[in-house]
């Protein structure tokens, strides 16, 4: 039997943060981890994660997953790859499967950060090759680098959903259509933005009826549901789709933990059954702890901070550290933990109806029906101004937690306070460079510079582009509003690329005088050459 | 199993649905029609149920099936799932051949 002091189950975001936090403090800790590679969800995370720079905002996930792995590294974190940890016993004893054996292993501590799996949705032809999960579809093109799919329905309209059909575009498919049986966009509106206007029209209160198909999917069904989630017969409308993905929800794998003995409470607020813990994830097991989607659904910015919790708390159980120090350490980790639980979308909000924001702005309805703000909603909001010249306008409406924004301005024009989960304000009195640091921060690409006055009958519209190949300057294009719709010719003006922006080239377009504050995304028309 | 189980309740008379044939767990190719059924012959738990059917118990332990069978199953007797007890874990937690899992790696002794 192997002994350590803290055994990790999992390498993902909780498992990996858990580790380091633990090793920190000078226990001897192992990771297993089913899978070939570690890093969980966070290496098919190419987008850039939403918090304050503590959650690390603006990085996109699979750099966050490059530094909590050197990290563990560095600290002496030892990481097994491909052991599947087969049952958690008594006294903490863990068996993994390594190769082509059983070893047995004893932690006095054990951290289970197993994570979540996908939840999925039965309708006629649901296990016809062509159906699977948004996850699967990110792993496919993310990991793996093999496009799901060529006309992809997403279903689901959560965070999952909606970045994923982005993701899908940039990998090279056509997003048919996002359908949710909710009356409402589940996920943030910033996301569901820059999906609406590359053309991607939302099917809210619809549902799959049948995925058709002999062998594969070749197409799918879909249908108007009631309020009492019942098909509206007459409203059928097919699509040609080769692809279903399911962005339905998670499910914690906490079985390990059923099986330890923890105490187990089914609750739909975490998505499943979770093990009853306390703030410092531990279970009612004395030396087990939990961290990340396995103790309730969240996303990766939480679970990193669950994990450091947990790794700090193991530390004390086994006497590394003072009672005072974990309360001194783990502090400010909770504040950060409460400030990603705030917002529109905490769970204290979950199932509302808000009408308005924290600062008393009418919220979009049409964000929520349509996946857009109309010209005349985004003029209400306070990153919205009138500006000669040009200047920043922000089109963030929901109050969810995050500020890069603030921090990325060099002439502080972008303002946020303390309260993360304020709306931006820009400051009108500051001038504008325009030097496009905050459209490259704005995770949620909602960022654009303006410049009305470009000349006596052109404006010029700077915005994030994050798709392949990129346009070249000079070429002529279609400008898209915020819908998707085609509103006018434009072209291309600048392209800037550069390290700080991460991959998020800054495209600027000349459009028309009046059509500023309408076009809001470039489709190519020619081929690069 | 901790809870107690009325077994007397009237569920009524199983009633065919259009959508009986729907596979609910893949693994082992398992009906929505089989599950309901099922209920009626007295299958009112995770537990029972996964002994009688085999539902959740092929490759993915249940990692897919298991809320949609526990919905089904608690529909039948017009309960909340919240009120069915998840199927009871045990390992091996994933799928192993039998001559590894028999393998075990001495150390120390």
């Amino acid at each position: 039997m192997k002994r350590y002091d803290v055994i990790v189950v999992g390498a993902g975001p909780a498992g990996l943060s858990a580790a380091i936090e633990a090793a920190k403090r000078g226990l001897k800790v192992v990771v297993f981890d089913e899978n070939a590679k570690p890093g969980g969800q966070l290496f098919k995370q190419i987008h850039k994660f939403f918090g304050s720079k503590e959650h690390k905002a603006k990085i996109r996930g699979f750099n966050i997953g490059e530094q909590l792995l050197k990290e563990a590294n560095d600290i002496g974190v030892e990481v097994l790859l491909n052991a599947i940890v087969m049952g958690l016993f008594l006294d903490k004893e863990v068996t993994v499967k390594i190769g082509e054996e059983i070893v047995h292993y004893k932690g006095d501590a054990v951290i289970v950060a197993t994570g979540a799996s996908e939840n999925m949705v039965t309708f006629n032809g649901w296990t016809l090759p062509g159906v699977m999960g948004a996850g699967a579809a990110q792993t496919m093109m993310n990991l793996h680098n093999v496009k799901p799919g060529h006309k992809v329905l997403m279903l689901g309209s959560g965070n999952v959903g909606l970045v994923v059909s982005y993701q899908l575009m940039q990998a090279g498919c056509q997003v048919v259509a996002l359908v949710d049986a909710a009356p409402k966009i589940g996920g943030y509106g910033v996301h569901a933005a820059k999906v609406a206007r590359c053309g991607v029209p939302f099917y809210l209160s619809h549902t799959i009826i049948k995925a058709e198909g002999k062998e594969f999917v070749t197409g799918v069904t879909i249908a108007e549901v009631d309020r009492q989630w019942q098909i509206i017969r007459g409203t059928e409308k097919h699509l040609d789709v080769d692809t279903i993905c399911l962005a339905v929800g998670l499910s914690p794998m906490s079985q390990l933990l059923k099986m330890a003995g923890c105490e187990m409470q089914e609750n739909p607020e975490k998505g499943g059954l979770v093990p009853i813990c306390d703030k410092f994830g531990q279970t009612s097991i004395k030396g087990i702890f939990v961290a990340g989607d396995v103790s309730g659904i969240e996303e990766a910015s939480s679970a990193m901070i669950e994990g450091r919790i947990s790794g700090v708390a193991a530390a004390y159980e086994l006497g590394f550290i003072e009672g005072k120090e974990v309360e001194e350490q783990t502090e400010e980790l909770e504040k950060a933990l409460l400030s990603l639980r705030q917002g529109m979308f905490s769970p204290g909000n979950r199932g509302k109806d808000l009408a308005k924001t924290e600062e008393d702005y009418d919220l979009s309805q049409n964000l929520l029906k349509s996946g857009y703000l109309t010209d005349e909603e985004v003029l209400k909001y306070p990153g919205v101004k009138k500006m000669k010249g040009i200047h920043p306008v922000i089109e963030c409406s929901q109050n969810i937690p995050c500020n890069p924004c603030q921090d990325a301005c060099p002439k502080k024009c972008i303002k946020i306070g303390e309260k993360i989960t304020a709306l931006p304000v820009v400051d009108e009195s500051v001038s504008c460079t325009g030097c496009g640091m905050c459209v490259a921060a704005c995770s949620g690409q909602a960022i654009f510079l303006i410049n009305d006055d470009l000349d006596e009958s052109y404006a010029s519209i700077t915005l994030p582009y994050e798709f392949l190949p990129l346009p070249q300057r000079g070429m002529k294009g279609i400008a898209l509003d915020r819908s998707g719709k085609e509103v006018c010719s434009a072209e291309v003006i600048e392209i800037k690329s550069s390290s700080v922006f991460d991959h998020t080239n800054l495209l600027t377009i000349k459009v028309p005088k009046d059509m500023g504050m309408t076009a809001r995304f470039f489709k190519q028309v020619q081929e690069v050459g | 199993m901790s809870k107690i189980n009325n077994r007397s309740k009237n569920i009524g008379e199983f009633i065919p649905q259009s959508d009986d044939d729907l596979i609910i767990c893949r693994c082992e190719e398992i009906s929505k029609g089989e599950i309901r059924r099922a209920v009626h012959e007295g299958m009112f738990t995770m537990t029972e149920m996964r002994r009688y059917l085999r539902t959740g118990m092929g490759l993915c332990q249940g990692q897919t099936c298991g809320k949609l069978v526990k919905n089904i199953i608690a529909r039948e007797q017009g309960i909340s799932p919240l009120e069915l007890e998840a199927a009871g874990s045990r390992a091996p937690m994933r799928p192993i051949e039998m001559k590894i899992l028999g393998n075990e790696k001495r150390i120390g002794e």
